[in-house]
Parts: structure tokens; sequence; C-alpha cells
């Protein structure tokens, strides 16, 4: 009976590895012939789409731009809320707000992701009955709910990152006359950098894969580089599922699987950062070195 | 702190607005949105269907995603191969980046060709594709739980298990499991919540046909792709009532999963011997 299941987890591990070797390969046998400079400006000079001179109507530039334009901005709205409710959260994690809060961002982050996108949609359907009735669907709606989807992994980060630190440090601090915010600003976060950038990629891989929030808030087929922040655009994710769904003709197909590819290219770049930081997180004076230090301390 | 209380309140409002969307639907037309009818044009907006197909479809993934997060994560603790099993856990952590439009994408191309010109099955979307797919979505998530929780234990007690004359197999399937069996519970919860929340490849896969599967090679609509085809092709605002209805069993569900879950795998702290 025991012996079994040496054998099922040898057939589970080859299985495994042989099914993504499959996807990945195939993915790249359809995705690496059509990268080409066509697959990303179509027609259109490079140079003049790059710079938004003329509409770039059959490549998936747009829908780069796009993407990296909504990470950007639901990054740049989620990261300083989520920094800040991860260091309060581990400022005194024994208290009963915080761990309600905890729980809170606990229950966010396991919340599944279209219904951030029903809940910008139902916020437009309120503003235009309330007090704003030309609101629609757009970047800044779609990267405000990416924020919401992507800002307990940010707390969360911040939190363990900050609550793997010694005690010492910042009673250290206080004893040295520190306030709580010099301790927290120029100890503790420099300390804890790593693990926070290290949240902060899990956090762009999330807002970067995922469809079902902008596809609900503001992503369409068709719109050419974005415009401005209450405007539509596109999205890479966006426009894998819409050609892959209805795609007209083999080029259509083509830019399906081109933008796979470029996807799935840039997750596996933050992937291999996002290993590489936690590697040397576990490597630093804050791994096995420091322990060495407490225990100094301790003595 | 402003910030901190900023961000509570934020998620506060995310439940205040689904909840009140959907008190209406629940008072006034019970009947209509808990029934197994979805027919908008005749007034029929039951969601009951969708419900059904969620639950099946996520049962179902996370039970043999299950199964097989034991064979791997047994696989990790026990080869001798390290080299494979350092890969392994790569490959896994890998998997969970991978962005789940381009699973759709590939098995869009791959799996469906197969099914229905190898196995003569219609046109290929069903239970089953959506299925096979989310376990290779929900495996890295219970996978990597599962090897948090077991590798720690393994290296406590493997040695004086051992010792006692277990083989290593032994020691995984009779000291290691029953040791943690609760918070393992806790790992494959998530990833059953990670089943019900998905939306692209059910909406991808599954063909969204509002109806009571018969067997695996049906199709199904889950939930989510019915909220996202829903607001897509944009019907009536008494359709779009029955989609609060539907993203408020959502967020229940998965806020309850996730207190289970916490408390599941909070227990390993009580229980575990420093």
């Amino acid at each position: 009976m025991s012996r079994l299941i040496g054998y099922w987890g040898r057939l589970c591990a080859l299985f495994i590895i042989g099914i993504m070797l499959t996807l990945i390969g195939f993915i790249l046998f359809k995705g690496l012939p059509t990268l080409e400079l066509s697959l990303f400006f179509g027609d259109t000079a490079p140079l003049a789409a790059m710079m938004g001179l003329q509409p770039v109507w059959e490549g998936i530039w747009p829908a780069c731009v796009g993407t990296l334009t909504v990470v950007l901005c639901s990054v740049s709205l989620a990261s300083v809320p989520g920094v800040a409710s991860g260091i309060w959260l581990a400022s005194a994690p024994d208290k009963p707000a915080q761990k309600v809060f905890g729980l809170a961002v606990d229950i966010l982050a396991g919340i599944p992701s279209i219904l951030m996108g029903l809940f910008g949609f139902s916020l437009i359907l309120l503003l235009r009955g309330s007090f704003f009735p030309q609101a629609n669907a757009s970047l800044l709606l779609a990267s405000f709910c990416l924020a919401l989807l992507i800002l307990p992994y940010i707390a969360c980060a911040t939190q363990n990152a900050l609550s793997s630190l010694p005690k010492q440090l910042s009673v250290t601090g206080a004893a040295l006359g520190m306030t709580q915010w010099q301790v927290t600003y120029r100890l503790l976060l420099p300390q804890a950098s790593s693990g926070i950038m290290s949240g902060l990629m899990l956090a762009i891989g999330r807002a970067a894969e995922d469809t079902a929030v902008i596809m609900l808030t503001g992503a369409v087929a068709n719109a050419g580089l974005p415009g401005g922040l209450l405007q539509r655009f596109e999205a890479l994710p966006f426009t894998i599922f819409y050609y892959s769904a209805q795609y007209q003709s083999q080029q259509e197909l083509n830019m399906a699987f081109g933008a796979a590819l470029v996807l799935l290219t840039v997750t596996s770049i933050i992937f291999t950062l996002l290993a590489a930081v936690s590697r040397r997180r576990n490597r630093n004076i804050f791994g096995s070195a420091n322990s060495r230090k407490r225990n100094i301390y301790v003595r | 702190m402003t910030l901190v209380v900023t961000s509570g309140l934020l998620l506060f409002a995310l439940f205040c607005f689904l909840i009140w969307f959907s008190l209406p639907v629940f008072f006034t037309e019970t009947t209509s949105v808990f029934s197994l009818k979805w027919q908008p044009e005749q007034g029929h907006f039951g969601i009951l269907a969708m419900v059904f197909g969620t639950l099946l479809l996520a049962f179902i993934s996370t039970s043999v995603a299950f199964i097989i997060a034991m064979g791997l994560n047994s696989f990790c603790l026990l080869s001798r191969r390290r080299w494979l099993v350092t890969l392994l856990r790569t490959l896994l952590r890998f998997m969970a980046a991978i962005p789940t439009v381009v699973y759709g994408l590939a098995a869009l191309f791959l799996l469906l060709p197969l099914l229905r010109n190898g196995l003569q099955l219609g046109s290929g979307y069903s239970l089953f594709a959506a299925v096979c797919m989310l376990i290779l979505l929900i495996l890295p998530v219970i996978c990597v739980m599962l090897d948090n929780i077991t590798a720690p234990l393994w290296q406590q007690y493997a040695l004086g298990a051992q010792a006692l004359g277990f083989s290593p197999e032994q020691i995984y399937m009779q000291v290691i499991l029953p040791h943690c069996r609760v918070n393992i519970g806790g790992a494959v919860l998530l990833g059953f919540n990670r089943a019900i929340g998905d939306t692209m490849l059910p909406l991808m896969l599954a063909g969204n046909a509002t109806q009571l599967p018969s067997g695996v090679f049906d199709a199904i609509r889950s939930l989510t792709a019915h909220i996202a085809l829903v607001i897509a092709t944009d019907q009536g605002s008494e359709a779009y009532n029955s989609l609060f209805a539907a993203g408020m069993l959502l967020l229940m569900c998965s806020a309850c999963i996730c207190l289970l879950s916490r408390y599941l795998m909070g227990l390993q702290r009580l229980g575990q011997p420093e």
C-alpha cells in the first residue's frame, strides 16, 4: 500500500512535466514564427506607430502599450495603500483591529477577480445614476479595480517581510531615540525592501495577466493607443481572448498566438526576477548571518 | 494610517455594493432567480444551472488536482533524484505565473481538436476540457501549500521514523500525512476557491450552455463565465439583477472558504510542538 505512493508520485511528476512541456512547446511552436515586426505594428511604420502618429490596425503594439499603462496605473494606485496597510498590520499583529483587518485582507485576496470587474461595473451604474452621468468604462476604472485586486498581495508581502525582521531592530531604533516613523522609514523599510519588491512584482504579474477584470471595465478589441485616463484601451490578455474566440483569418489567429507568447515571456521574466529576489533575500544578512547576530544580542 | 483606513473602507464598499445591489433580487423575485430556467427573452432569469455547473466544475477539478498533488508532494519528498525535484518545484512555481488566458488558448487549439477529432465528441467544448485545464491551474496552489506544510514536518520526523524502521514511503503515508491532515484540508480549500473563482477557462472551454450536464462531455456554464457573458452581450437591466445575485453567491462562497481555510491552516501552529 505504502509503496504505491512512490510509483504514483513518479507517474504524476512525469505526467506534469510532460504536459507542461507540451503546452509551452505548443505556444512556442505557434508563436515563434509569428514573432516579427509586423506582429507588433502591422503595416504601419514602426517608428510612426511608436510615436502614436499613425494608428496601428493589425498589430499588437496598442495592446502592449495598453497593458503597460494599466499595470503601471494600478500598481501606482495600489502600492502606497498596500505598503501602508502592511506596515500597520505588522506593527502590532495581536491587536483586535489588526486581526480583523488582516482577515479582511485575506478575504480580499481570495475574492474571484471577476467580482472586482462586477464591482467596477456596478460603480459605473451607480455613478451614471447619481451625479456623474457621463461615466463610462475606462482605463482609470480598470486600473482602480486591478488595484483592488492586487492590494492584498502587496499588503501580505509587506507584512511578511516586516514581521520576519528581528524585533531587536525596532527596539534598538527606539532606544537610540528615533521616533516610530523614523524607525519604520529608515530602518525597517530598507531592510524589508527586497520582500516588498517581490510582493510588488507578484502584484505586477497578477495585474498583467488578469483578463476578467479588464474585460468588464474597459478593455476593447480596437481602441488604438490609450488616449487618456477616461478612454477605453486595448490589453494583451483581452486581445488573446478576443482573437482566439472570434478570429476571422489565419493572420488574426497568429496575432493571438504572438500575443500569448509575448505575455508568457513577460510573466516568465517577472517570475525569474521574483525567484532571483527571493533567493537573494534568503541569502542576505537577514538570513543566516543575522541569526548569528541575534544570538549575540541574546547572549 | 489614513491610507489603511481607506483600503479597509474600499473593501467594505465592495461588500456593501454587492449586497445592496443584490438585496432586491433576493427579496422580490426569489423564485425567478433560483430556478433552472435562463431565458432572458421570456423573462426567466434562473441561475441555478450555473451554480450547479460551477460546483461541479470546482469539485471535480479540485478532487483530481488533490490526488495528483499528493503524488507530486510525495515525489518532492521521497525522490532521490534531487535535480528532478528542483526542476519540479521550479516548474510548479512557474505554472502559477502562467496567465490563464494562455492556458485557455493552448487548450483551445490543442485539447479541443483532440476531443473533437480524436474522440468524436461534437464540438469539444465541455466540462471535461474545462476541468482538465482547471486542474493545471489549481495544481500549483495546492502543491506549493502542501510542500510548505510537509517539508518542515519531514525534516522534523524523518530521521526518527527511519530509526524506527519505517521505509520512506511509510514515513510519508503513516507519519507525515496523519500529522497534518487538517492543514491539507486548508490547502485543498484554497485550491477549491481558486477553481470557483476562475473566469477565463470556463468561459473559453466549457461551452457556456445553460443546462444541467448529463455527463462530463456536456457543455456547462459557470457563474463567473455567466457574469462575463451577460455583461459582454449587454442584456436588459433585469438580467443585471441576476448578475448581482450571482456575484453575491460567489462572494459569500469565497469569503466562507477563505475563513475556513485560514482557520484550518492556522491549526498547525497550535498542534505542532516546537
